[in-house]
């Protein structure tokens, strides 16, 4: 968008003034981030940071309440062996494993989130998908993580992606709306730009890149522009967008690669959970072990760091 | 709400600590003398000057500052290297020798990175990732040819020329060094080849390379010193050729001194290049190319993107967004791995660049600087820009050098192209634009030798590079840096 400055955040944006973006001059930059050296207390700093980002994620057909469970016990002891650790920002699961995570996390500051509107795919009517955002929000979820359709996406259809949006943040009420591009399934660097400014005039507080079940998921170079457009939007209407990189980043050299990117391209503002998650289900134990290390010297055995 | 207040903010909050390159691995001397005739050897002239670090402003090691008796001395031993050994040699065997270079220069890049910041100060990352990597794959490029000048030249015989002068300037050191030398070895030629005063260490690394690849001795002589010593090469009745890089002022003394004698010459001198941003760019990326074109190596660039020409349309949505990421340049410590921008080379090229700063705002130009905080030692300069400036503005039309940007909008195409070519200067040229149409019209329009379409400040062995207008005589690079280094004789 151009930095003209909009009156109201939430209308219909014109996509004709959506800045094209090259791909080649995208992975010049990602590198640029990727050749910070970060070291001693800007890492330590980084590694908490990361860990308080994480969106501890379970979602799996065969996921059961035990599992659950297990994974809002990790959430809350991430690794009692290093007293003052940060909690993650949020465990994410299915609509059904709602009520289960709300009780195990009772009496802890960390956020429900639940993917609904026929997730993964998005494949369903309007109707089920605010039926399933509804049913995940009133089982405590107080974040929904939601799909666009693809489909009409890339149909051109955007009016129909940008009213859906409109619709499931309704539903959402109070609960915070992620948008899930999938970015893995819009082919180019442009069509994720346009994605971007469609779920964030449509009312997004989030976008995210992926579900984790297309590859490719999260990577940096989609994770810019996502960035990219989130500033401009911030500059046109004031309002700020948080940013949700998911599937593919386990470790963490890597998300301190994020960091430094969020860094550079949004500024301080965005350098808290409540502006930027990570949605990884292994990334914790990683950051745990470099904590470690860096504490004490040494590198320990991946079975001392619990994985549930 | 909205407002025009919603700024970023990118000071404060997490921060990098420092990364420094370790110079463990560096040994330098504490004395050079010249490399002459496949060793180091005393100067006549007895004299000796410092090289510092212009982070610092240390004293690095003391280097020999070459009289006429030296300079003769060095083109004699390139006489008898190149009439006894060198042109006589197979080329395949020559091809050999400069393999030899590139491969050793690989193996000791890391420390000559480290020197080359330490030298001449610029940050590690560039000299780690650009200036070291770019020479080695100089010599490899060129020792390809060695034994293929006749498919360079089909249906010609291309034969050296003999001794070649080489005046080479501070800016990329070693990379000068190895445009220079790396075709005229490869024809055939022997070289002379003199280091910038304040930049001499890579260069005399680089001797020892040589003398480490077992080189014939002569076949190339390093000689220090300042313009004298330069003048004293340009002005040897035994020198073949001169190729020079460097100011259009020193160019243009070059040209008279050089009519009327056989010798061949190549000139790589100033520029002023436009960097033209359509309003149809991918916007964020053409940012990271004004960056790349203004802010790397310090400005320190003779292909510089030092006049940018943007659309006005988003000539706005630039300049905000190329604030924002200014603030994001690290300035300092050419050795910490996440500097951005490093020294100004030397305190002489500070106060010209300061100069600068200080016409600009006279003329009434609105200067912008980030607020970095710098080193209490050594030369520094925040990235800068210009705005409210025309062409007929000083900071517009002369060549800086520095890290310092003059921003102009224009209408429509023809007031961009105009506008580019308003300029003595002819080197380079940059577009951004989504469309494939306008690169080409625009890319044909422009009076410039190197014109990037979509990114700024590549480089590469096999492609030419040089200027039109004051920007220079003839090309270096590719297959067209071998003709300056041959004699194709009478058709």
């Amino acid at each position: 968008m151009s930095l003209a400055v909009i009156d109201n955040p939430f209308t219909y944006p014109d996509l004709s003034r959506v800045p094209a973006v090259d791909e080649v001059g995208i992975n010049e930059r990602v590198a640029r981030f990727q050749s910070r050296s970060i070291k001693t207390d800007s890492k330590m700093a980084a590694l908490r940071l990361v860990l308080s980002m994480i969106d501890l994620t379970t979602l799996e057909g065969q996921d059961t309440p035990g599992k659950v469970r297990q994974l809002c016990q990790k959430a809350i002891h991430l690794h009692d062996a290093m007293p003052g650790l940060p909690h993650v920002a949020a465990v994410c699961v299915y609509p059904n494993m709602v009520a289960v995570a709300k009780e195990a996390l009772a009496g802890h500051d960390i956020n429900i989130a639940s993917v609904a509107t026929a997730f993964p795919s998005g494949m369903s009517s309007r109707e089920i998908k605010l039926e399933d955002t509804r049913m995940a929000v009133a089982a405590g979820a107080n974040e929904i993580d939601m799909v666009i359709s693809r489909g009409a996406f890339l149909a051109g259809d955007y009016r129909y992606v940008f009213d859906e949006i409109v619709a499931v943040k309704d539903a959402c009420g109070d609960a915070h709306l992620k948008v899930i591009l999938e970015t893995g399934e819009l082919g180019t660097l442009d069509r994720v730009r346009r994605a971007s400014v469609l779920a964030m005039h449509a009312g997004a507080d989030f976008i995210k890149t992926s579900t984790g079940k297309i590859q490719p998921a999260a990577t940096m170079q989609v994770t810019l522009v996502m960035l990219q457009a989130i500033r401009d939007y911030y500059r046109a209407t004031g309002r700020m967008v948080g940013m949700k990189p998911a599937g593919g980043i386990s470790t963490a050299k890597l998300a301190i690669h994020y960091l430094v990117m969020l860094r550079e391209t949004l500024g301080n503002a965005w350098m808290t959970p409540e502006w930027f998650r990570f949605g990884a289900s292994s990334l914790a134990n990683d950051v745990l072990m470099q904590i470690m290390k860096q504490t004490t010297g040494r590198y320990q055995s991946a079975d001392y760091f619990s994985k549930d | 709400m909205a407002t025009p207040e919603n700024k970023l903010a990118f000071d404060g909050g997490w921060e990098y600590d420092p990364a420094p390159e370790s110079t463990d691995h560096v040994s330098l001397k504490k004395r050079y003398g010249l490399f002459i005739g496949g060793e180091f050897t005393a100067p006549q002239s007895g004299r000796y000057f410092d090289t510092i670090n212009p982070a610092t402003e240390e004293a690095l090691a003391r280097v020999a500052d070459a009289g006429e008796a030296d300079v003769d001395r060095a083109v004699r031993a390139a006489r008898k290297a190149y009439s006894e050994r060198w042109s006589r040699m197979r080329p395949k065997e020559r091809g050999k020798y400069i393999y030899r270079i590139a491969r050793i220069l690989q193996e000791r890049a890391r420390e000559f990175a480290a020197i080359e910041s330490l030298d001449g100060g610029k940050p590690i990352r560039e000299s780690r990732d650009v200036d070291i990597p770019l020479a080695a794959a100089h010599f490899f490029y060129y020792a390809g040819w060695a034994d293929k000048l006749d498919y360079a030249f089909p249906g010609r015989r291309a034969r050296p020329l003999g001794v070649a002068g080489q005046v080479i300037p501070w800016n990329f050191p070693l990379l000068m060094a190895a445009w220079k030398i790396a075709p005229a070895l490869a024809c055939g030629n022997t070289v002379v080849l003199k280091p910038a005063e304040t930049t001499p260490l890579t260069a005399l690394k680089l001797a020892e390379v040589i003398a480490d690849a077992d080189l014939p001795p002569g076949v190339v002589n390093i000689v220090t010193g300042a313009g004298k010593t330069g003048a004293a090469i340009v002005e040897h009745k035994g020198v073949n050729k001169i190729a020079f890089t460097g100011s259009t002022q020193v160019g243009r003394l070059i040209m008279r001194a050089l009519a009327g004698t056989p010798k061949k010459y190549t000139l790589e001198l100033g520029g002023k290049a436009a960097n033209i941003i359509f309003a149809d760019a991918a916007i964020d990326q053409a940012v990271e190319g004004i960056v790349n074109g203004i802010f790397f190596n310090q400005g320190h660039v003779c292909c510089a993107g030092s006049r940018l020409l943007v659309q006005e349309s988003v000539a706005d949505e630039v300049i905000e967004k190329l604030k924002d990421r200014m603030q994001t340049l690290i300035v300092g410590d050419p050795l910490d791995k996440n500097t951005d921008i490093g020294a100004i080379n030397s305190r002489m090229q500070l106060d010209k660049i300061a100069s600068y700063l200080k016409v600009g705002e006279q003329e009434g130009g609105a200067m912008f600087q980030t607020a970095c905080r710098l080193p209490k030692k050594g030369y520094w300069c925040p990235p800068t820009i210009f705005t409210g400036v025309a062409q007929s503005n000083r900071v517009v039309q002369e060549e800086i050098f520095g890290p310092v940007l003059a921003i102009q909008t224009f209408r429509d195409f023809d007031e961009a192209l105009a506008k580019a070519n308003n300029t003595p200067y002819g080197l380079s040229g940059g577009v951004w634009t989504d469309k494939g149409a306008k690169i080409f019209r625009m890319t044909s329009g422009i009076r410039a030798g190197v014109i990037w379409a979509n990114t700024f400040n590549k480089f590469d062995p096999t492609a030419p590079f040089g200027g039109y207008k004051e920007s220079g005589v003839g090309r270096e690079g590719g297959l067209h840096g071998l003709d300056a280094y041959v004699d194709l004789g009478a058709r």
